[in-house]
This record gives structure tokens, C-alpha cells and sequence, in this order.
């Protein structure tokens, strides 16, 4: 046993490394480091750099413009973006949708879509979630109703993450109605600007936009948008959440937020010293290292046992749990630590960073209560943390 | 990278499940507890003849250099097994003592014969007021032109009662916490002068309080260097430390086992208790306690085989973090899920948990090693 990456491997870290030191923008750097809210030019500006380099879709097959790395090389990518701050890349076309077309998609369908997903010149979104299905996704009441070519869809679908960013959204859609609600679900895309679209957007609360409710009113939808076969689309929507959960972890990413609290809490003085001092402060920042220390011992031991052509399916809903845990821990600490700080709420300073203004206190506290706020959605999205708890109890325990 | 076990690994763990599954039933495992010397001089001749005996030893003495990780194995299943053979006494503490700080004679008259399982070894470093500071050693030996004469107490030193001989951490110089001024020292139990009072312990093991009035011993019977041996106590420590951890994975895995079968089969308001999501979701808690723990179990042991130094202690201590959190995650849990079965003697749930919780407050409980973590 030993972490030891290969020669080629340590080469390829190198040169990714590299990559991202000579191209990857400063200013993205700062907004992610400091947790700036990110635009849509921002996603499109790096990833188009990426596309060039041939880098943009590691999960993709090599024909379709994949890189045909390896497992340990993906794992190597995610690890040296997440020490750069990358920004993490818009998911919904490149790492969702993409796969789905790829396996059930017709050939139609690959070429029109996947060339402009893989240049970000196409902006996706998903329409999974309804006002009254969430944890409970195949009770969704949307409607697709048959009508010679066309799909008439009536219905709605929120929490769509930059929708209002969207070109095209791909949704499930009721297309009958059978004794078991999994059955009678299909796979549409619609296109964003067809008449009957709206979006309003959903203020989270961080008091910002990011997510919307989508408004789909007669929506006339050609059949060449659906996928696979009609009534398939619960076995889509599954294969799509299975998909591609290497990093679902986000270790590289804590890791970094760790190094950042650290920075912040030696800054800060506490009873004459630095905050990171106090015992009581630096043993709750040493659990949360423990838990992160684990919990990238688990991502490797999947990645291992995945190398090895083993299933490590079981493990994403604990990584999904754990990461999420750890996450949010950490932003409570990054909020604690500002002390009176994490109080003023200046809303364009969220958006666009400090001006020429002075910061009340230190620079980057004014996003730290904003940020703890905002990632109690990690634990409740992409599955909520209970789900996932289902999901072991019934896959793993038997119970 | 690679954490998949080689060949020769997955070879020793079905070698030892298959011991466990044989000839380690729980009844028979309490039986040896309870009587006599608290385990079977037959189970350690037959330890000995699986070469378990030699996993940590280089080849020129009989061994079989497995490392660390191998040791993570072994102690994996003494784990699943509650194994009450003094394995960790002799092989892990006072075997690593003589492989790493003892001369090549004493290497070579003391290793082969513990390897044949011909001798057993204890270590007394514990005294009243050490806690879990090494460096707290107030058994004084003084110099004298051919001998040294060791005069204190020690305490609950594991296995003494059956050992043939015990290593004791003697202060030759300094005062009580200097790291200076430790020494080892290589003792025949029966030495004149000691005394020795011997207990169960709570998780059916045996220890032993040790006095110790002006102990005659020789000059070669100074193991390693005069003085200096406390890197090579806290090395020895911490590779128990990790082997700990894997023992707690054992015990962990078992924990868990038993709650969810437990959880299937047992019917109330006419249902498996299995069906109840609230009890469903402790199970989780302790199936993902269990694989983290596993994690930083290997961990541990990857890095005790070969890495600096810092990283070792980060890696133990997390690990034994990890394990003293496991006391009440996995442990109490399996407990309150069984109801009131769980607190009876006759399961052998509640003598996993007696395990568990008595690892934590060995070597370090999880307070001392989060403070040890956060300042590596």
C-alpha cells in the first residue's frame, strides 16, 4: 500500500500545475479565493480556455472530445484545480447532461448538442425538482402532453440553478400516467426561448440570485427533444445522478478552505494572541482536519478500488455525507472567526468584490456569514444528506 | 498509488479469518478470559506456527518483515476475534522495543525465541502520574560500576503475570517529564526485589501493578542507549498507536455487523426494528464511522511504515481521534440498539463495546491526541 503517484503520474501533476499557473486568470483566482459571486463570463471565460486545452471534459469519451485520463489523472486535475481556486465548472452541460446524450442520446442529438456544450457556447439547466417534488423526485406533476410532433408541456420545475444563464434546460416530464409513479417519466430538452418559458427568480439566502422557479406554459416541445424512449426517463435520471461522482467529495476544496481559516484566524486577536492559538478555537479547526483527513483517505480508497475495476458506487451517498459535513463546518468556523465582522451585509460587495471602498474590517469578512448561510444547501442538495442515509441503509445494510 | 492489499496480504487475512472462524468462538474467548493465566498457551503456540509472531521482524532472526501495514492486518482480526493473547504486549511493544533499540546480541537471543513463541514480553512505562506523557518517568535507576540498581512502582503493565521477561523505562538522569535521562531496561520477571500485584481489566484482559525495591540488574542489561531512549518509546508507542486503530477497525467492523443483523431479525410493533428510519440512519452513522475509521486506520499504518515524521504523529493521532469518537458512535449505539440485551454479559456486543472504549484511553485518549494533532 502507498499514496506514491507514478513518475508519469508526478509529470502529469507537474504539468498541470503548470497549466494552471500560466492560465488560469488572476482576478477569477482573488473572487474565488475571496468568495466573490461568480458570472456567467467568468464560467465561460475559463472553460473556453480549458476547451482549448483540450481539457474541458475529462469524463467525456475520448471521441466525443474527452482526455482519456485515467481515474488517478482525473483525481490528479481536481486536486491541483482545487489548490489553484478554479472556479468549479458550470455542471449541468459537461458533467450531467453530456453523459446522458452520449449513452441514450440519437446521433442527431450528439452532434447538435454536444460540440457547443464542450466550447461553453451552450449554457444548460436542469428541470429536476418541482415546488412539490424534491427528496421525492418521481412524484414530479409535469405534464408532456403528445400531440403529432410536438410535446405540449405544462407544469413547473425550481430550484434551476442558473436558469436565467440557460439556452436549454433538460427536464422529466409526466408523459402517462401508471400504477408505479418511476414509470411514465420522460426525458426532454427544451429550449429556453420558446414561448411559454418564464423564470422567476428565487432570492436563496444569501440574499442573492442564483437558483430560479421555471414556468412551463403550453410549451410546444418537437419530439426530436425527447431522449431514449418514452417512459424511460426515471432509468436516465438515475443513470445521470450516478454518474461521474469522483470528486463528489470536494476535498481538494476544503482542503484549500482549511489553509484559508487558518490564514484568517492567525490574523485575528484573541485574548492578546492570535485567534488560532486558542485552544478551543484550534481544536475545533483540528476535528474538522481529522474528519478531512478521512474522509480523503475514503475518496482514495474508492479511487484505489475503482483503478482496480471494482464498484465504489457505494461509497459516493458517504462521500456526498461526509463532504457536505466537513464543508459546512468549515464555514461556520470562516464566519466565527470574523467576529464582529461577519455582521455588515453589503450586497455589492458580494457581487463585485471591495471597489476603491475601505472594507469594514478584514477584507474578506463581509462574504464569510453570507457563505455559511448559502452552503446549508449542500447538505440538501443532489440528494439531501437524509436520502443518502436511505440510500446506505437500503443498498449497503440490507436494511 | 495503490491501496489495494498484495497478494501475500489477502493470503494472511483469510489465514486469520479462517483461525478466527475455527478456533475462536466468543464462548470459548470469555472462558480463557475468566480463568487462569486469561488466554490459552495452545492459541499462542499456534499464533506462533501462523508466523503472526514474526510479521514485524526482519528475516535474519525468523521473521517476516511484513511492516506495518501487515501488523494493521493481524491486528484487524485480534480485533474482529477480542483476542486475548498477549500479542500487543509482547510482539508490538516490547518485540518493536528490542527490534529498534536493542543491541544485536540481545536481538539475537531475545527475537528468535519470542518469534517461536517461546518467549513473552511485557513493557511497564506507565506509572500514577504519567498519564499520557512519555517523558513522566520517575522509577529511578541509579549507576553503579556493574549494575544498576531500579527502585518504583509502574502500573497497569499489560500481560506481566505470563511474561518471561518485562522492559521497564527507568529515569538515569534528569527529572520527571525531561525527555532526557530515560532509559530501558531488560528485566527476568522473577528478579529479586520485584513485586507484583495482577488484575483483570475491564475488557477481559490482564495487567499487573509492578514494585520495584533496589532491582539488581547488569550493565548489559540496558537496552539501547543509556539516557536516550525516548525517541524510541514514542516511536514504539506511536506503532502501537496505529496498531490499535486497525484493532478498532476490527472491533468497529463487529460492532456494526451484529447491530444491523440485529436490526433485521428483532420484531417489535410487528415489524424488524430494520423498517424504522430513525434506527435505519444510527446504523448509517455507524457504517460510515466504521469505513472513516477503517481510512485513517490505513493511514496510519502507511505512514508509521515510511514517512516523516510530523506525518506520522498528524496520521496516528487522527486515527486514534477517530477511534476515541468511535466510543460513543459505534459503541454506545450498537449498545442502545439492542435494547436491553446489549447490557448483558452474555452478549458479546457488550464486550466489543468494553474493547472499544478501553482502546481510547490506551496510549492517548481522543482529547490528548487532538491537542498532539493540532500541534504536528
Amino acid at each position: 500500500m502507498d499514496f506514491d503517484y507514478t513518475p508519469e503520474e508526478k509529470d502529469f501533476q507537474q504539468e498541470v500545475r503548470m497549466f494552471l499557473k500560466n492560465n488560469y486568470p488572476k482576478n477569477l483566482q482573488d473572487k474565488v479565493a475571496k468568495g466573490v459571486a461568480l458570472k456567467k463570463e467568468d464560467y465561460v471565460f475559463w472553460q473556453k480556455i480549458l476547451y482549448k486545452k483540450g481539457w474541458i471534459a475529462p469524463s467525456w469519451p475520448v471521441e466525443y472530445g474527452g482526455t482519456g485520463w485515467t481515474l488517478t489523472q482525473k483525481y490528479i486535475f481536481e486536486e491541483e484545480c482545487g489548490a489553484a481556486n478554479c472556479l468549479r465548472l458550470t455542471s449541468f452541460g459537461l458533467v450531467m447532461i453530456a453523459p446522458v446524450l452520449i449513452k441514450y442520446g440519437s446521433e442527431e442529438q450528439k452532434q447538435k448538442y454536444l460540440p457547443d456544450i464542450l466550447s461553453s457556447d451552450a449554457w444548460w439547466a436542469q428541470g429536476y425538482s418541482e415546488p412539490n417534488a424534491g427528496s421525492d423526485l418521481a412524484s414530479l406533476q409535469t405534464r408532456a402532453e403528445r400531440k403529432g410532433d410536438f410535446y405540449f408541456v405544462n407544469g413547473s420545475k425550481t430550484w434551476t440553478t442558473h436558469g436565467h444563464y440557460a439556452d436549454m434546460m433538460f427536464v422529466l416530464v409526466r408523459t402517462s400516467k401508471e400504477d408505479k409513479k418511476q414509470k411514465g417519466i420522460s426525458f426532454l430538452l427544451i429550449d429556453m426561448t420558446s414561448p411559454g418559458v418564464s423564470i422567476e427568480p428565487i432570492i436563496t439566502i444569501d440574499g442573492l440570485h442564483v437558483v430560479n422557479q421555471v414556468f412551463l406554459d403550453d410549451v410546444k416541445v418537437p419530439i426530436d427533444n425527447l431522449i431514449g424512449v418514452e417512459g424511460e426517463g426515471w432509468t436516465i435520471a438515475k443513470y445521470l445522478l450516478q454518474h461521474e461522482r469522483t470528486n463528489i467529495a470536494q476535498v481538494p476544496r476544503s482542503k484549500k478552505q482549511i489553509e484559508r481559516l487558518k490564514l484568517l484566524s492567525k490574523k485575528e486577536i484573541h485574548n492578546g494572541k492570535p485567534l488560532l492559538e486558542d485552544p478551543f478555537f484550534s481544536a475545533k479547526i483540528a476535528e474538522i482536519e481529522v474528519e478531512l483527513l478521512a474522509l480523503e483517505m475514503t475518496s482514495l480508497r474508492a479511487l484505489s478500488k475503482a483503478s482496480a475495476g471494482a464498484s465504489s458506487n457505494s461509497t459516493s451517498s458517504l462521500l456526498k455525507i461526509k463532504g457536505t459535513e466537513v464543508q459546512q463546518k468549515i464555514t461556520v468556523l470562516l464566519m466565527e472567526a470574523m467576529g464582529y465582522f461577519s455582521m455588515p451585509y453589503i450586497k455589492d460587495v458580494l457581487i463585485d468584490g471591495w471597489q476603491d471602498e475601505v472594507p469594514i474590517g478584514p477584507e474578506e469578512a463581509a462574504f464569510l456569514a453570507p457563505h455559511y448561510f448559502d452552503w446549508r444547501k449542500t447538505s440538501i442538495y443532489g440528494g439531501s444528506n437524509e436520502i443518502q442515509k436511505n440510500i446506505i441503509a437500503k443498498v449497503v445494510l440490507g436494511l | 498509488m495503490n491501496l489495494e492489499f498484495t497478494e501475500e496480504q489477502v493470503l494472511l487475512q483469510d489465514t486469520l479469518n479462517r483461525f478466527l472462524q475455527n478456533d475462536y468462538a466468543f464462548e470459548q474467548r470469555q472462558k480463557l478470559s475468566r480463568q487462569g493465566i486469561g488466554y490459552s498457551e495452545q492459541n499462542w503456540q499456534i499464533l506462533a506456527e501462523m508466523g503472526l509472531l514474526g510479521i514485524l521482524f526482519e528475516e535474519e532472526y525468523g521473521g517476516f518483515n511484513f511492516g506495518a501495514t501487515g501488523l494493521m492486518i493481524v491486528m484487524e482480526a485480534i480485533g474482529k476475534g477480542l483476542i486475548v493473547e498477549p500479542y500487543l504486549a509482547t510482539v508490538v511493544l516490547a518485540g518493536q522495543l528490542i527490534q529498534k533499540a536493542g543491541s544485536t546480541d540481545q536481538k539475537q537471543t531475545l527475537l528468535p525465541e519470542l518469534i517461536e513463541g517461546k518467549l513473552k514480553l511485557a513493557f511497564a512505562y506507565v506509572e500514577r502520574q504519567s498519564r499520557y506523557d512519555l517523558s513522566s518517568v520517575a522509577l529511578k535507576a541509579e549507576k553503579y560500576a556493574t549494575s544498576f540498581s531500579l527502585t518504583g512502582k509502574k502500573s497497569v503493565v499489560f500481560n506481566a503475570e505470563t511474561a518471561d521477561k518485562i522492559i521497564v523505562t527507568a529515569r538515569t538522569s534528569g527529572g520527571d517529564g525531561d525527555k532526557s535521562g530515560i532509559s530501558l531496561f531488560l528485566l527476568d520477571k522473577d528478579s529479586p526485589g520485584i513485586t507484583m500485584q495482577h488484575y483483570h481489566t475491564v475488557d477481559g484482559l490482564r495487567a499487573s501493578e509492578l514494585s520495584f525495591d533496589q532491582v539488581e540488574v547488569g550493565l548489559d542489561a540496558l537496552v539501547g542507549e543509556l539516557d536516550n531512549a525516548f525517541p524510541v518509546i514514542e516511536s514504539v508507542i506511536d506503532s502501537a498507536s496505529a496498531a490499535i486503530c486497525a484493532e478498532g477497525v476490527g472491533v468497529i467492523s463487529q460492532l456494526r455487523e451484529r447491530t444491523v443483523e440485529y436490526l433485521k431479525i428483532r420484531k417489535q410493533f410487528s415489524q424488524p426494528l430494520g423498517h424504522f428510519q430513525v434506527l435505519q440512519h444510527r446504523a448509517v452513522d455507524m457504517f460510515m464511522a466504521e469505513e472513516q475509521m477503517r481510512s485513517l486506520a490505513y493511514l496510519a499504518s502507511i505512514r508509521i511504515e515510511g514517512s516523516a515524521r510530523n506525518e506520522q504523529v498528524k496520521a496516528v493521532s487522527a486515527a486514534k481521534v477517530y477511534l476515541g469518537d468511535a466510543r460513543s458512535v459505534v459503541g454506545e449505539q450498537a449498545v442502545q440498539l439492542h435494547g436491553g440485551i446489549g447490557v448483558t454479559d452474555e452478549l458479546d456486543v457488550a464486550h466489543y463495546y468494553k474493547r472499544l472504549t478501553m482502546l481510547n484511553n490506551l496510549f492517548g485518549d481522543r482529547d490528548f491526541h487532538l491537542q498532539r494533532f493540532s500541534q504536528a
